[in-house]
């Protein structure tokens, strides 16, 4: 699968933020892989520590396995003067887990990030693709609960 | 052309995609269809309407009004009350609007003067309203030079936060001879509260475009990147439509209008790094490493990407540039005030009763633009303080409401103009939170690369938490303006300059909030 992924890309280094994205969209457990970095240094034919040190500076990358759904809550001082940390508490209660961590049964993974640019309608989080404003503690619930009813 | 009645302009933005949006509008299209008036009535979709309300939102003209919350089950009423009978539905309009009409001023707009009015998905919408003029007469009537000098002369200046004189940044590249230069627009929209970038690119893309190609034709760069940030899909999806409907034009790509210039658009995605809207960062980025910035000088006009001469420009101030190549610098400096020209975007937040963009002109005081843009304070609150340009911004308070927005003005007070994001706080709200809010913002987004910046930002998130707490004394706080003092002198870049700005004017415009929360 890395192959197929880095062959569409040139092998040059500017390439390097794309592939990864994309390995890392390709994998149902949103992480890039041991087995990936060693894949695109060979096709980049670039050292491993580099591959490992731009995807430890970015914050859309994880090294390690993370749920279906990464619900990225926003914390900086627009969505905090709104309540964030309500909202965080809430998540937390509703999975069970603490930030960076995953459900047990692979479903969620709670992060913060800084500034969506959504503040018009803040608190505002992401789960994977999807944006979710004016979030309430109810609306939070609710959220959680029709994610989970699709499965 | 065909002639309605009425417009219905329906934002199609983040909120109202996830309130399904798209639904909602095959649903209002039956049910006009069913009453017979989809000859009369024209349903525009288009980008953000000027204030954020819930949902889906809708602005009908010519009667100016605003929906909010707009759902598939209101599709009915709506359409038999309003548009067959003219009574608008009073329990869907936006809240605000019924007391307060907000001044949209779009006469004296420049970048978002078609933004909420055209589709911005269609090309042929944006030349409709003289699109691409400005840009055959950059390419066929003027030479680079007069381009810069045009420019210039308008006073112009970044939009970023920084405000640095845009021509005489061009000014710098163009003369250069260089197999391969480039145009880098930054994108990366990333200050808590800014969002006003993301809503020029989703509400007339082609603007934006056209101002990156008139910067390309005046410093002579054949390709130019669009370097934005991963998350904000709506733009990327419009952008890259623009581009390819561009390209299918002829407005892009070799041998442009016969005039012997090639130019080539990409976009690039960004992953995530508050500190890559640094130029030489972004630079970086770009090349495939460690967002880290760069040694300055050499400057990234002589020395940038894959070291051929770079000009990067925001967002905003490429949306200008259209403007003025196409009315002259004079038209241009009839907006603002004589040391900075032009308008500013600004998004409003917070407590104030009606949250949302406005464009006005530099030097407006911050008092009017709460009040005759968002409509003055959220009923029942009073004005406390405004975080103005975001976390690298400062904390205003009372006193300074009526200090002119402009660079010139707020350098006076030590305060910045920043990226525009105002940010109203209320009485209730407290200036320690909202510092330690920015504070740990800092401390998160320190890239790491120099030392008073990695250190700094971990001490004074740790003096601030301390604080909040209520286990600090004074000193503690005497210490972070110290802290940051050092961190403005010594720092790389201007991530850790401007942590300052916040601890000082919170401090210093707060100091009783700090005593009563301090021990002896």
């Amino acid at each position: 699968m890395y192959k197929e992924i880095c062959s569409k890309y040139a092998p040059t280094k500017d390439n390097l933020i794309y592939i990864l994205h994309e390995i890392q969209d390709a994998e149902p457990q949103h992480y890039i892989s041991k087995e990936a970095v060693l894949a695109v240094s060979d096709y980049l034919k670039l050292p491993e520590n580099h591959i490992y040190g731009v995807m430890t500076f970015y914050s859309m990358y994880s090294t390690t396995p993370r749920g279906k759904h990464i619900i990225r809550l926003c914390e900086s001082p627009p969505c905090y003067i709104k309540g964030s940390e309500n909202i965080l508490r809430k998540l937390g209660i509703i999975l069970g887990v603490e930030v960076g961590e995953t459900t047990k049964d692979g479903m969620f993974t709670l992060e913060l990030c800084a500034c969506l640019g959504v503040c018009g309608n803040a608190p505002v989080m992401m789960i994977n693709e999807d944006v979710y404003g004016d979030l309430s503690e109810e609306k939070v619930e609710e959220i959680i609960e029709s994610i989970r009813g699709r499965q | 052309m065909k002639y309605y009645r009425s417009h219905i302009l329906i934002g199609i933005n983040e909120t109202s995609i996830a309130a399904d949006v798209q639904g909602f509008i095959l649903a209002l299209r039956k049910e006009l269809g069913k009453v017979g008036l989809s000859d009369e009535i024209n349903l525009l979709e288009t980008g953000p309407l000027g204030f954020f309300g819930k949902g889906i939102c809708l602005t009908v003209y010519p009667e100016n009004i605003h929906y909010e919350n707009v759902k598939i089950e209101d599709v009915q009423e709506l359409v038999e009350e309003h548009f067959l009978k003219g009574r608008p539905v009073p329990r869907l309009i936006l809240e605000a609007s019924s007391k307060f009409q907000p001044q949209f001023n779009y006469k004296k707009r420049i970048v978002l003067r078609n933004s909420g009015l055209i589709d911005p998905e269609s090309i042929d919408a944006y030349l409709g309203t003289g699109g691409y003029e400005a840009w055959e007469k950059a390419l066929l009537n003027m030479q680079p030079q007069q381009i810069v000098e045009e420019v210039k002369a308008s006073g112009l200046r970044g939009r970023g936060g920084a405000g640095f004189p845009v021509g005489l940044k061009w000014s710098f590249t163009a003369p250069l001879e260089a197999k391969q230069k480039y145009v880098v627009v930054n994108a990366d929209e990333g200050e808590p509260g800014t969002f006003k970038d993301r809503l020029i690119m989703e509400g007339d893309p082609h603007q934006l475009l056209e101002g990156t190609m008139i910067c390309a034709r005046a410093i002579g760069a054949t390709k130019a990147y669009i370097y934005i940030r991963g998350e904000y899909k709506l733009c990327i999806m419009r952008l890259q439509k623009a581009i390819d409907q561009c390209r299918a034009y002829g407005i892009i790509g070799e041998n442009i209008f016969d005039s012997g210039f090639d130019l080539d658009i990409e976009i690039k995605i960004g992953a995530g790094a508050y500190v890559c809207g640094e130029e030489t960062a972004l630079i970086e980025s770009l090349e495939g490493n460690r967002g880290h910035p760069r040694w300055k000088p050499p400057f990234p006009g002589v020395k940038g990407l894959w070291q051929a001469p770079t000009v990067v420009n925001n967002v905003e101030t490429l949306a200008n540039v259209p403007y003025i190549i196409a009315n002259g610098a004079d038209e241009f400096k009839k907006h603002g005030t004589p040391e900075c020209s032009g308008t500013k975007v600004y998004t409003i937040l917070g407590d104030v009763a009606y949250p949302g963009l406005c464009e006005v002109d530099m030097g407006t005081p911050l008092r009017t633009i709460i009040n005759d843009y968002a409509g003055g304070m959220k009923k029942g609150f009073k004005f406390k303080a405004a975080l103005v340009g975001g976390a690298a911004g400062v904390i205003l308070s009372d006193r300074l409401l009526d200090v002119n927005m402009d660079l010139v003005s707020l350098d006076e007070y030590s305060a910045v103009l920043g990226s525009g994001a105002i940010l109203v706080m209320n009485e209730h709200q407290s200036i320690v939170d909202i510092l330690w809010s920015i504070l740990r913002f800092f401390r998160h987004e320190s890239c790491g690369q120099c030392a008073p910046c990695k250190n700094g930002t971990q001490l004074l998130y740790r003096l601030i938490n301390k604080i909040k707490k209520g286990e600090g004394t004074m000193d503690d706080v005497d210490m972070m303006i110290t802290v940051a003092e050092t961190m403005q002198y010594t720092s790389f870049c201007a991530l850790g300059q401007s942590p300052i700005m916040a601890v000082r004017s919170a401090i210093e415009n707060f100091r009783d909030e700090f005593i009563a929360i301090t021990k002896e």
